[in-house]
């Protein structure tokens, strides 16, 4: 078996069910945003929608979701394109600065998130 | 006269790989791709390539036609030839040994990981194993692959990865013993595939459908595998 210690889970069964739920969730999530969107809303209505806990709760599930989706995404892209097989050594230190990168900016976006949506 | 453009790469002389123009004479005929590759190596001796039953059995002669892979004794100039061009290369994504021959080490290798042959650790019975008709219908589509590669040398999976995803191919074998009734070593073969590379590296783009000279899916199997890892893990 294939040994990797930077994927999500320890397993590719793991990562790859991950994604298909988290892509759900973003579905569902986006989906309705648009819809209440389409619908034409107000500040104070928008305003008041995101008072209300469940839609904290789901905001939250859709940006942990989304920071998930995107660290297996990556991960799969950084793993293809940026290895040793493919630009010598320099190919794992690139890969690695890019993951520590992306795991940055993706910590960074849920803490801001959980900012903005309770407005901390 | 048709228009043919062949890889040509000889390492003990070349430093790099060039393309190579040469005009055939095919008289108006829909020869196979492998009659033009015999015209031109009397052209030229030197031309290389590898070839044995020319009737699509082997799977020695897997080459790229045109940007497509696929056997070229069994390949027609009328399905592959644009504009009167027919572009060769070897399979891509593999080393190359010399013009389009190359180097399926890495192919084999990881057939070899997936233990393609039956496993079954109960007594062997006096005459056979016996298999029902349903449980043999399960092996069709499986057990016909005569290993030429093209549907794993057209994967972008295997082109970044051959040394960790199995590749189409491997995985369509993979699947040809988990499902065989006679098996037993089920449970040990799923454990060896539940990485993030060995089957998780296909995204189901399906080049390996599109180019199988035998018709064959390896997307489907790998996507029972996946099935089979799921259920044993839920």
């Amino acid at each position: 078996m294939v040994t990797a210690v930077t994927n999500m889970g320890r397993s590719g069964l793991y990562d790859w069910l991950m994604q298909r739920v988290s892509a759900v969730i973003l579905l569902a999530y986006f989906l309705y945003i648009g819809s209440v969107l389409v619908s034409g809303v107000d500040y104070a209505q928008w305003s008041e929608l995101f008072e209300q806990t469940w839609m904290r709760v789901f905001s939250l599930l859709a940006l942990v979701s989304l920071g998930a989706h995107a660290w297996v995404g990556l991960w799969v892209v950084f793993t293809d394109y940026f290895t040793e097989r493919m630009m010598g050594s320099a190919g794992n230190i690139i890969r690695l600065g890019a993951q520590v990168v992306c795991g940055l900016i993706m910590f960074t976006y849920l803490v801001w998130g959980i900012q903005i949506l309770w407005g901390l | 006269m048709l228009q043919v453009s062949i890889y040509r790469y000889n390492p003990e002389v070349d430093t790099e790989p060039y393309m190579q123009d040469v005009q055939v004479d095919t008289a108006g005929k829909d020869l196979m791709v492998l009659d033009v590759m015999e015209m031109i190596k009397a052209q030229d001796t030197t031309v290389t390539y590898r070839r044995s039953c020319r009737e699509g059995v082997c799977g020695s002669d897997g080459v790229n036609m045109n940007g497509v892979n696929g056997l070229a004794c069994i390949t027609a100039l009328s399905t592959v030839v644009k504009n009167n061009k027919l572009v060769l290369r070897p399979l891509p994504g593999l080393p190359v040994i010399r013009d389009l021959v190359v180097d399926m080490s890495l192919f084999y290798a990881q057939y070899e990981k997936v233990q393609p042959y039956l496993q079954n650790d109960t007594p062997a019975p006096a005459i056979e194993r016996l298999q029902s008709p349903e449980d043999r219908e399960k092996l069709d589509g499986l057990y016909e692959c005569i290993l030429c590669a093209c549907c794993s040398t057209s994967c972008p999976s295997f082109w970044w990865n051959p040394d960790r995803f199995i590749g189409p191919a491997g995985l369509l074998q993979s699947y040809r013993f988990l499902a065989d009734s006679r098996d037993t070593a089920t449970e040990e073969r799923l454990a060896k595939l539940d990485d993030p590379f060995s089957v998780f590296r296909c995204h189901g783009i399906q080049n390996c459908v599109n180019v199988c000279p035998k018709g064959l899916n390896p997307t489907r199997a790998i996507g029972h595998i996946r099935n089979m890892l799921l259920s044993r893990a839920t």
